[in-house]
């Protein structure tokens, strides 16, 4: 046996926080222990990215594993299913008798034997192969394809009549739907004999029915004995679909918690280490049309990239919320709106005054702010200085240039009082963007957007990848912007975000946008799925053509 | 296991000590196949030293041969510091030469205060023209400008043998394939008496110091850093990146023209197919030793300059053969190239073949 650090067994409740003075205890003695790790720690560089965790599964339960960003969910899961090597820390698994064995550790294939199974965010399957034999590769013997596969089959079809878990095994993965490919990515785990498995944010690309159903077959699987680690940073499904809750922070384990006893407040303070501050919603009337789209079709390379006679308004002081799922002709408008893409047909009026040509440049000249999807890439110029990006949308204005060259001083002076105002951290103002951390590079692009006051802001998936704090923050800016006059067109893939922010919620599938006319979950979440109709058809003019 | 991992930052020091280190390992290095030609290496290498700065000539030698360099290194840069490859500075240097004796062998007859303007521009324009066509192909068809400008090369080599046989060729020049000289007024005048280094290395001190300037001072300047770090960002940001692309080539393929002009109208008088031996092809070697800095240009070609001259007189005096100059000049490319990659990226020893680098 591995020696493992002296700690009470069964330690009770604890939340580690020096703050908190909740005291919450789990009752999981009577569960058989099916999974155990401790005291495992991995370091990257000087970043400690795992700092002596330890965490345990009982049968038949599902635990999830709840952090933000760069707290270390990853890291663990991946030192569980041998992608990493820990520096220190042992990891047991009950075999199949129930007794605990070490596990080796930093073998894939050991974890593969010891019954564990992994479903990674980004599916590994081929496309052109059917389901099924996406389900069997790799775990086939070479020479013997054609008979395995008639078991197979039979074994596959008895796992989906246990669990749910439908796919038509005969097509080819390409056609299929996304949540159908996390099934079958998930009875790819099962057809393995998987006793534990693992589900890295699998709820990222689903929509609210999809998700729902998942939760419903998980539920099944569980009934069966399997127990399910599932990874994720969403608090509203983790606080429906779990038994217990394990929070990291910054590589440690914060705390753990059982469901039953948790609700939303006391988590994310766990997950922060302070209290999330409140975002207060004014009622506003809304005021004249910022933005205008009448019949606005654009072609893209694919349908997922196109937009279908797209008519909508947005008015001052009002936020547009565009619910769907990735990949439905969000980038398309997005696009358009940012001025990168063409439209095919329709005309676009900003402010009441049509858009001719639609480029970057014409739209920041009609008070256009656009905060980019992919900060990183089209937000930033990462190898020139923060206060180069800060101007690098009003490079002929009087403030940044006077005949053709630049007013080094005022760029200086403007990025030391956007920094103070908008709380960019980081070495400098004349330091290289990209040392900015992806929080504060979001800051800078608020920054710049925002101090120009813009008419009309297109927020693109604005809080992704941000902690609840700095999250928080774009989420008070956009709110006053909103105050101040803006109109701002929210485009989200997660819908608690879009119910918590928008005003009126626009559903957009297929390259087709179609007011919802509500704000029920329920009706939103089919309509993302192309499966319902809106509320109130036709009203307020969003529609097809 | 070593793992490579990218760094964070990268020093000034780095930056700055990367290129010298290069070339003294590159100088270094070629004491090999010196001692393998059997020449005394201390000896050869003070032949070398003596070849530049042995006298006032031998140094004004060294000026002469960096002044083509400056402008086709600087050339080199201004593009790829907007990852604008242009390979084709050879054949613009060659179009601003033609268009230099095509103006300035007789067609036009002006007192010099006009000659040489005009031969200067028209060269320029040539050099320009170029440039322009190969990135209007890219940014309209998405062509690759590295296959188009290399290839643009020998396209414009073989005009330009046509031209010497046909219409540039001079009457009088006993069939050579050779141009008319150009006209007194139209000839960079020399620095010092008895000495070849001509008024063509001032001009290319003021270009290196007004791109400098530009670089890092004007709209310009920020508009071609930002589409060469990051086109989809400028482009997002309301820059026109094709005009950006457009206007770079511009003026890198008129300083490539201008090192033509001021090659024929400043040292040889008049055009063969062989005025540059590679002029175009050192540019980008200049400029990558410089870290594509226009004032770094200067060095670097400085640098080059010196080890050409100074190989040449070492093989005259030691009889070992000149191309060691070639050597060294391509072993101080590699060096940075290879040292540009221990800039970017640093190579750390892991305890176990398992773990990766990975995000948390």
């Amino acid at each position: 046996m591995p020696c493992r650090p002296v700690r009470p067994p069964d330690a009770p409740a604890f939340l580690l926080s020096s703050k908190m003075t909740v005291d919450l205890t789990v009752t999981q003695t009577t569960q058989t222990k099916v999974l155990s790790l401790s005291g495992l720690s991995k370091r990257f560089g000087s970043v400690i990215a795992n700092d002596v965790i330890d965490l345990d599964l009982h049968q038949g339960e599902v635990l999830a594993l709840l952090g933000e960003n760069g707290a270390g969910k990853t890291t663990l899961m991946n030192m569980l299913f041998g992608h990493y090597l820990p520096d220190a820390g042992t990891v047991e698994v009950a075999d199949e008798g129930g007794q605990m064995q070490a596990l080796s550790l930093g073998h894939p294939q050991a974890a593969l034997a010891a019954g564990i199974g992994m479903v990674h965010q980004h599916f590994a399957l081929a496309e052109n192969l059917s389901a099924l034999n996406n389900i069997v590769l790799g775990s086939e013997r070479l020479g013997r394809w054609r008979r395995d596969l008639r078991a197979a089959r039979a074994k596959i079809e008895q796992i989906m009549q246990r669990t749910g878990l439908v796919v038509t095994l005969d097509t080819p993965v390409g056609r299929l739907s996304v949540g159908e490919r996390q099934r079958v990515e998930i009875l790819k785990a099962l057809y393995r004999d998987v006793r534990i498995l693992v589900l890295d944010e699998p709820t990222a690309v689903l929509t609210p029915q999809e998700a729902d159903t998942l939760f419903d077959n998980i539920g099944a699987m569980t009934r069966e004995g399997l127990s399910v680690i599932f990874i994720s940073h969403k608090l509203r499904e983790v606080l429906a679909f779990s038994q217990r809750i394990a929070v990291l922070r910054h590589g440690k384990k914060v705390g753990e918690i059982a469901t039953a006893d948790a609700d939303e407040r006391i988590i994310a303070r766990m997950m922060v280490g302070a209290d999330t501050p409140e975002t207060p919603r004014t009622d506003m009337t809304a005021g004249a049309p910022v933005l205008e789209l009448e019949g606005v079709s654009v072609t893209g390379r694919s349908k997922r990239d196109s937009l279908v006679g797209a008519s909508l308004t947005l008015n001052a002081h009002e936020i547009l919320g565009i619910a769907g799922v990735s990949g439905n002709g969000q980038s398309a408008l997005a696009g358009l709106i940012s001025g990168l893409t063409k439209p095919s047909a329709g005309t676009i009026r900003i402010g009441g005054a049509d858009i001719a040509t639609v480029t970057p440049a014409n739209m920041i000249k009609a008070g256009v702010g656009r905060i980019p999807e992919d900060r990183h890439h089209d937000g930033i110029v990462g190898a020139m200085s923060v206060a180069e990006n800060m101007v690098i949308e009003r490079l002929n204005s009087a403030e940044v240039s006077r005949a053709g060259f630049l007013k080094k001083d005022a760029i200086k002076a403007n990025a030391e009082t956007l920094s103070r105002n908008y709380d960019v951290r980081g070495p400098g103002v004349d330091a290289r963007a990209r040392l900015l951390s992806g929080g504060n590079i979001q800051k800078l692009i608020l920054a710049r957007v925002f101090e120009q006051t813009p008419q009309l802001i297109l927020a693109n998936q604005p809080t992704r990848g941000l902690d609840m704090l700095a999250a928080s923050e774009v989420a008070r800016r956009l709110l006053e912007a909103r105050e101040t006059g803006a109109g701002i067109v929210l485009i989200s893939e997660d819908l608690d975000e879009i119910l918590s922010l928008a005003d009126r919620v626009v559903v957009i599938h297929d390259g087709e946008m179609v007011e919802a006319g509500t704000r029920d979950r329920e009706v939103i979440g089919l309509m993302m799925a192309g499966e319902a109709t809106p509320h109130e058809p036709q009203q307020s003019g969003a529609g097809t053509k | 296991m070593i793992r490579i991992e990218p760094r964070p930052a990268t020093s000034t020091a780095f930056k700055l000590g990367l290129p010298i280190l290069s070339a003294v390992i590159a100088i270094l290095g070629a004491a090999i196949p010196l001692a393998f030609a059997g020449a005394d290496i201390l000896t050869a290498y003070g032949e070398m030293v003596k070849g530049v700065f042995g006298s006032l000539f031998a140094f004004s030698e060294m000026l002469t041969r960096a002044t083509p360099l400056i402008f086709t290194g600087l050339a080199a840069a201004l593009a790829f510091r907007a990852r604008l490859w242009n390979i084709g500075a050879e054949g613009q240097l060659y179009l601003g030469a033609m268009a230099a004796v095509a103006i300035g062998a007789g067609a036009i007859e002006a007192p010099g205060y006009i000659l040489l303007p005009l031969i200067i521009m028209l060269g320029c324009a040539a050099g320009a023209a170029g440039m322009v066509v190969p990135t209007m192909l890219k940014t309209r068809f998405g062509a690759d400008e590295v296959v188009t400008t290399l290839l643009l090369n020998f396209i414009i080599l073989i005009f330009l043998q046509y031209m010497l046989e046909g219409p540039l060729k001079d009457p009088y020049g006993l069939g050579w394939p050779q141009s008319a000289p150009i006209l007194d007024e139209g000839v960079l005048p020399t620095l010092m008496a008895r000495m070849r280094v001509h008024s063509g290395l001032i001009i290319a001190l003021v270009a290196a110091a007004v791109a400098q300037v530009m670089l890092s001072h004007s709209v310009w300047g920020f508009k071609l850093r930002a589409v060469g770090e990051n086109a989809p960002a400028a482009r997002h940001a309301g820059i026109g990146v094709n005009r950006s692309l457009l206007s770079v080539a511009i003026v890198s393929g008129g300083l490539a023209g201008l090192a033509g002009v001021s090659e024929v109208a400043g040292l040889k008088g008049y055009l063969t197919a062989d005025l540059s031996p590679g002029f175009g092809y050192t540019g980008i070697v200049v400029a990558m030793l410089a870290g594509l800095s226009p004032m770094g240009v200067v060095v670097a070609a400085l640098f080059i300059a010196s080890v050409f001259v100074g190989a040449d007189s070492m093989s005259r005096s030691m009889g070992v053969s000149s191309y060691l100059a070639d050597l060294i000049v391509s072993m101080s490319l590699l060096c940075v190239l290879v040292g540009g990659f221990f800039a970017r990226f640093r190579i750390t020893r892991t305890g176990s073949s398992a773990s990766k680098t990975g995000e948390a």
